[in-house]
């Protein structure tokens, strides 16, 4: 396997070109895409002619040449943007979200759009509007979601390197699955522009890589200040690369006790949070237990926030300004008409879910409640970061699932998301690393939770854990 | 604690969010709220009395930018975009039941 990190030092030194690496990915692509169907559309001629461009001395920069794939609700200028949804289908965005922009300012060769569950609503990718994704690992099975053909797309090795957006788990969760790294940065670390929105005070856009450094790396480029989002943070960005190797040495380190013993955590995925622990023991870390009481509400809470937020975000789909549009004798039936066509299932279980949640005589019971929960969250995590640098649990509660075994009943899918949602609503960053495998032989990821802008900590003990396994 | 959700109240939220539902799928949504929302009735019944709520998890207020006039984008561009355009602008059928 090549890492992003000696593709760019290949291609900066002269040693290999752009468009030999780019070709060595589609022949990938073209073996593999048939089966795992990561990609809505894989760019070949965009990203050939970056390529070039590349090789022509055109485009430099910390990525140049390396192959990178982008999840379906990030914008790309004159390029379709679907969110995997069919009321987007066919849709070629005015404008790059800023991380597309960064990341083509830094050189990189995008080779496609990824597939993900229906506006990033899902923890499977099976919600996906133009079919699921297979897991490469076991191709009858989930890459998790909802993000999981970002995360496929990193396993197969399509691309060394992917983005993501995680909401409630959806770049950790398909990372954990899927054997890769995914890290979701701070809220606010990463602007959102050109990134669809589906529940604005959650959504985060973050990276996916085979390696913890090249994970560093993408996050580096994408992280920063952009006026174009009001709430980006505008504080200088902490050192991720450069701190990498620094160990673990007296780093205190909380096993969070609510999450390692949530509800359905299986017995080899614990066993892996307990071999984790170990592990930075070993390195020199001081490992305790740590208590995030309220952290067994996050779950609750988030479907009810999310689901409240994305009803608001999701109305902007009227069939005027873009999109689908289905024809009626008034505007008010066009627009129903529209959202109905438009709309798969589970969008519309969270858009009524969240209307109900929000209306008059539920607000305070629901919406209301869960907003106070969440300031409990965030209460007892700023208490917990008092004794401990970093809160270690599992990252999902099983290995993959396979496909069609959860699609039924919603609650059994939401409860896929235990142990990442609590991060989301505090608004801290949290990164999956894979640890190993399961009884079944497939990846385990454990996850690593820390406070606001604490990436570079969590970067370095994933590390650590890294590289225990070899 | 809630009561429990009811086809009335989903025939109403889906007319407010602008969705039609058919009468199996007023069941099958009913059944499959009433799931959810049952597991968030442990929050629902919790004490939170005197607790602040988060809306956000940045204490961000009125950010504003400098206002300098600079390009937006397209105009054409996004009207390319649009279902129906008409004088450059977007075209929608009937809003009060007039004429077209």
């Amino acid at each position: 396997m090549t890492t992003a990190q000696q593709i760019a030092d290949a291609v900066r030194a002269g040693e290999r070109s752009a468009s030999e690496v780019l070709e060595e990915h589609l022949a990938v692509i073209d073996e593999r895409e048939g089966d795992v169907h990561a990609f809505n559309l894989v760019m070949r001629d965009e990203a050939r002619a970056a390529a070039v461009a590349v090789d022509a001395g055109d485009r430099t920069g910390a990525l140049a040449g390396v192959p990178v794939a982008l999840k379906d609700n990030l914008c790309t200028r004159g390029i379709p943007t679907t969110c995997s949804s069919r009321i987007l289908e066919g849709w070629r965005p005015p404008y790059d979200a800023t991380v597309v922009a960064r990341l083509a300012a830094a050189g990189a060769v995008f080779v496609g759009k990824t597939n993900l569950d229906e506006f990033a609503m899902g923890s499977s990718t099976e919600n996906s509007a133009f079919g699921p994704t297979r897991n490469p690992h076991d191709l009858d099975r989930v890459p998790g979601g909802s993000s999981g053909g970002s995360a496929a797309a990193v396993a197969a090795g399509f691309a060394p390197l992917a983005l993501g957006s995680d909401t409630g788990g959806s770049i950790r969760q398909p990372a954990a699955l899927c054997g890769v790294v995914g890290l979701k940065p701070t809220y606010g670390l990463v602007s959102r522009y050109g990134l669809v929105a589906f529940a604005s005070s959650l959504d985060q856009i973050g990276p996916f890589a085979a390696t913890v450094a090249d994970a560093a790396l993408l996050l580096e480029v994408i992280a920063g200040h952009d006026p174009l989002d009001s709430t980006s943070l505008d504080r200088p960005l902490p050192p991720l690369v450069s701190g990498l190797g620094d160990g673990v040495e007296g780093l205190r380190v909380g096993v969070l006790t609510e999450l390692v013993h949530a509800e359905g955590i299986a017995p080899d995925v614990r066993r892996r949070v307990e071999a984790a622990a170990e592990a930075l023991a070993d390195a020199g870390a001081k490992v305790d237990e740590a208590s995030v009481p309220a952290a067994s509400f996050g779950l609750s809470a988030y479907y009810l926030i999310a689901p409240a937020e994305a009803s608001s975000n999701l109305a902007r789909y009227d069939g005027v300004r873009y999109g689908l549009r289905v024809d009626a004798e008034n505007t008010a039936e066009m627009n129903a008409a529209t959202r109905t066509a438009g709309f798969g299932p589970e969008v519309k279980r969270r858009i009524m879910l969240g209307t109900y949640a929000l209306s008059a005589g539920y607000y305070d019971a629901y919406y209301g409640k869960a907003q106070q929960v969440r300031t409990l969250i965030i209460r007892d995590f700023a208490a917990a970061y008092d004794s401990f640098d970093v809160l270690l649990c599992p990252t999902s509660p099983t290995t993959a699932f396979r496909l069609g075994d959860k699609t039924a009943d919603p609650m059994s899918m939401y409860l896929n998301d235990v142990c990442t949602i609590p991060s989301n609503l505090a608004g801290d960053p949290a990164i999956s690393v894979p640890f190993g495998a399961g009884d079944d032989g497939l990846p385990v990821g454990v996850q690593l939770l820390g406070p606001a802008l604490s990436e570079g900590t969590l970067l370095r003990t994933a590390a650590v854990l890294e590289g225990a396994l070899r | 604690m809630a009561a429990r959700i009811t086809t009335d109240d989903v025939a109403h939220v889906a007319r407010l969010a602008r969705l039609e539902l058919t009468d199996e799928e007023l069941v099958l949504y009913t059944e499959q709220l009433a799931g959810i929302l049952a597991h968030a009735d442990d929050v629902a019944s919790l004490d939170t009395a005197g607790v602040p709520a988060t809306a956000h998890p940045l204490p961000l207020q009125n950010v504003l930018r400098d206002d300098v006039v600079r390009p937006s984008i397209d105009r054409d561009e996004v009207l390319a975009a649009a279902p129906a355009v008409e004088d450059r602008r977007f075209r929608v059928p009937a809003i009060l039941g007039e004429a077209p």
